[in-house]
């Protein structure tokens, strides 16, 4: 990572976005691969026949495990120690950076290979090594071309989502010294020649984990290129830092979220390959580390725990569905969102776990709270509603906007009387004279001038619905029609199902 | 039985013939529609905006208007969303809440109020126009309004109905999305118009004047001349020229 954070620059959101929104190579690659994707993943919940129910059931095998956190934590550790497993916990980034760090001086360490963690992303953990002269290899295809760009990710399973193939095809060349073509097996196969020497040379393995399973102390990878497998198994010493959610209670659980993530992430039945490793080698095993450690990290996690408005954000896992489904990710990528984890989880995600509302809560605002994220997710986290949250937050801790404020202050004096809305109206209608030509207006300044750079705002008529009604009851009430008795009938049910405590289905 | 017209602000002030049509299709069915002159708005601005005091102030015009009817009618999707975050708003003030809880059962989109409530799917109507549909997003994936507006369209005769490819997609609109993030929403409305354009559609209908708003702004900025209405003006008109 040569160029530290590799965001896009600019300080805000809105900035960040803009420069996407300028780029057309992104923009068509992020398309086009969030469009599959999401494609594949209808596809694939068709086919499954009873999602709804399994994203309910996997909501709530996410809900007790973090309900009882602690417990199957404990569980986890006790049974992975017993495993042979070395566990730490890390509170914050330094710390989780830190004990890697130890390891690796320890074992005297010149090259680590890693894969599929987007929590050393979030610690920065390859900058780190690098500083005391580890090199880190990124294995996952998608990372290691990132590494090479010397970016971040901009994707939770796609890293580099936002590359076409030509520009993935010149970075490789680059790095191979000489001309690749531009062809996924081309390419991948260069990178996995090239790998296999990191692999054999490496002292030691890094990865994250999907799953870490409570009631044996397991934990699972989920990975679609074998490389997962090659860091857990050739390195003498391996490493996984997972966050301190991963849990899960049973392997039974794993049923339900094998079958959820796959799907969610890439329209996948099955993953690839999926992983189970309980403790390091042992005499009768064929491969596997000598050693074998776990960091379980909270870094700002635990800040969610009895929060009722953002518990549930510890239910996610990571499956990248909400970001395909986002039509604002799909315009601006995912570096606009500016910290680790981008899209719609990113959104709530980065500014919960800083409890940092008055720096990163702009991210909040890049969102038409259209509900697509919630619908896409498969634990069901209601992001839409979390993104309404943090806004609030910002407001009552006196972050907000002084002049979005007044605005608002205006917008309640005038809303809270229906008197002073009609006076409004008819204020509206004098005001318009000057800007409305055949019922439409077109200026581009003050708070129009965004709205009007491509849309055209209808102006008022001249009465409003409010002016008309009386007219219009007594017309309607001359000429009203007897109602069907079995209307009639239907109405009256549901008002007593009603009293009865039924209601009629709510979202 | 008594059912009250949720009009919503923005169709008060800029869409009347949308409160009309509503009101006008209901009376041939005996229903005698109600329009209680105290509400004003549903908050959801500020709501959205993390104003959540200054959203109860308006909220509360609302509670009233609506309290001692039986149905709400309301012809946004969104906007009788909002009313479902009512409980969530009024949390800590025990008998607004529970006249929340209240609203919020009674309260219906306007064609879930025809389909389900009066059991109605055929009004009667002719259209003879190529027509597709925009799906708002908060009353289809909040509400769950989905079949009811395409069960109303399939028995209008003359209607020929063209699906709107990646019709899921929101416009882009969002409230003050459109205002703060004008570019993203520039971005993602341009993308509707095009998909909008691809039907060759003459008419675009959805359920929620705030996005055909910001649909028709932008089509008309283009000078795509295609004609966009709510659903209830479409089966009205078709009523009239049956
Ligand atoms: S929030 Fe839901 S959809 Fe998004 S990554 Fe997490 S689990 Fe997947």
């Amino acid at each position: 990572m040569s160029s530290g954070h590799g965001h896009s620059d600019g300080a805000t959101v809105k900035e960040r976005a803009d420069l996407a929104l300028n780029n057309d190579f992104l923009r068509k690659a992020v398309k086009f691969t969030t469009e599959r994707l999401k494609g594949g993943k209808l596809k694939a919940t068709e086919e499954h026949g009873n999602w709804e129910e399994w994203r309910e059931r996997g909501k709530q095998i996410r809900l007790h495990t973090i309900a009882h956190l602690d417990y199957y934590l404990n569980l986890f550790v006790d049974n992975a120690r017993a495993n042979g497993v070395h566990v730490h916990f890390a509170d914050t980034a330094e710390e989780a950076v830190h004990i890697s760090l130890s390891i690796a001086e320890r074992k005297q360490a010149k090259s680590v290979v890693k894969s599929k963690s987007m929590v050393t992303e979030e610690l920065h953990l390859n900058h780190a090594l690098e500083s005391i002269g580890v090199e880190a290899v990124e294995t996952d295809l998608g990372e290691y071309i990132i590494q090479l760009a010397g970016e971040t990710p901009s994707h939770i399973i796609i890293p580099a989502i936002h590359k076409n193939r030509y520009q993935i095809a010149d970075l490789l060349s680059e790095d191979a010294g000489e001309k690749l073509e531009p062809d996924t097996s081309i390419l991948a196969g260069y990178v996995r020649r090239k790998l296999r020497a990191k692999f054999l040379e490496a002292d030691i393995g890094m990865t994250g984990c999907n799953f870490a399973i409570a009631e044996t102390g397991s934990m699972v990878l989920f990975e679609n290129e074998g490389n997962a497998r090659m860091v857990t198994t050739v390195p003498k010493t391996q490493i996984t830092l997972m966050g301190m959610e991963r849990i899960i209670p049973s392997w039974a659980d794993l049923e339900v979220m094998a079958t959820l993530l796959p799907r969610s992430a890439t329209g996948q039945k099955l993953t690839v390959y999926m992983s189970g490793i309980t403790g390091p080698r042992r005499s009768a095993d064929a491969d596997g580390p000598d050693e074998m450690h776990i960091i379980i990290v909270d870094n700002g996690r635990s800040l969610q725990l009895g929060d009722p408005e953002f518990q549930e954000l510890l239910n996610c896992i990571r499956c990248g569905a909400c970001l395909n489904a986002c039509p604002v990710y799909r315009h601006i990528g995912g570096h606009a969102y500016g910290g680790t984890y981008s899209g719609p989880i990113g959104a709530v995600l980065t500014p919960s776990l800083q409890k940092n509302v008055a720096e990163w809560d702009d991210i909040a605002n890049a969102s038409s709270l259209c509900g697509a994220c919630y619908e896409a997710c498969p634990v069901k986290i209601p992001l839409h509603e979390m993104l309404i949250y943090l806004r609030r937050r910002k407001i009552e801790s006196g972050h907000g906007d002084k002049v979005e404020a007044i605005g608002m202050k205006g917008f309640a004096t005038v809303m809270s009387k229906s008197g002073r809305f009609k006076a409004a109206l008819k204020l509206g209608k004098l005001g318009q004279k000057l800007v409305a030509r055949n019922g439409e207006i077109r200026i581009k300044i003050g708070p129009l001038k965004g709205w009007n750079s491509v849309r055209v705002t209808p102006s008022l008529p001249k009465k409003s619905f409010r002016d008309q009604w009386g007219t219009m009851e007594a017309e309607i009430r001359n000429g009203l029609k007897e109602m069907d008795p079995d209307m009639k009938n239907r109405m009256e049910a549901i008002v007593k199902d009603r009293a009865n405590g039924g209601g009629h289905g709510h979202g | 039985m008594k059912v009250s017209l949720f009009i919503t602000c923005l169709s008060d002030a800029i869409y009347p013939r949308v409160g009309e049509a509503m009101v006008r299709l209901l009376a041939n069915y005996g229903v005698k529609v109600e329009f209680p002159t105290v509400q004003t708005c549903c908050g959801q601005p500020a709501f959205n905006s993390g104003y959540w005091d200054e959203a109860r102030a308006t909220a509360k015009t609302i509670l009233e208007a609506f309290e001692d009817c039986d149905f709400v009618i309301s012809p946004s999707g969104s906007c009788t969303g909002m009313i479902h975050h009512y409980p969530k708003l009024f949390e800590n003030d025990a008998i607004m809440y529970e006249k929340a809880v209240k609203l919020q059962s009674k309260s219906y989109e306007f064609t879930q109020f025809l389909v389900q409530v009066l059991g109605v799917t055929d009004v009667g109507a002719t259209f003879p126009h190529k027509v597709t549909y925009h799906p708002s997003c908060h009353g289809s994936r909040l509400l769950g309004v989905k079949d009811e507006p395409l069960a109303l369209m399939s028995k209008v005769k003359g209607l020929e109905f063209v699906p709107l490819p990646f019709a899921e997609d929101c416009c882009g609109f969002g409230g003050t999305f459109a205002v703060k993030m004008s570019e993203i929403s520039g971005a993602m409305v341009s993308e509707k118009s095009d998909h909008v354009k691809e039907t060759e559609a003459e008419v675009l209908v959805g359920l929620d004047m705030a996005c055909l708003m910001n649909i028709a702004g932008n089509l008309r900025y283009r000078n795509e001349p295609v004609r966009v209405m709510h659903l209830a003006e479409l089966l009205y008109e078709g009523v009239k020229q049956a």
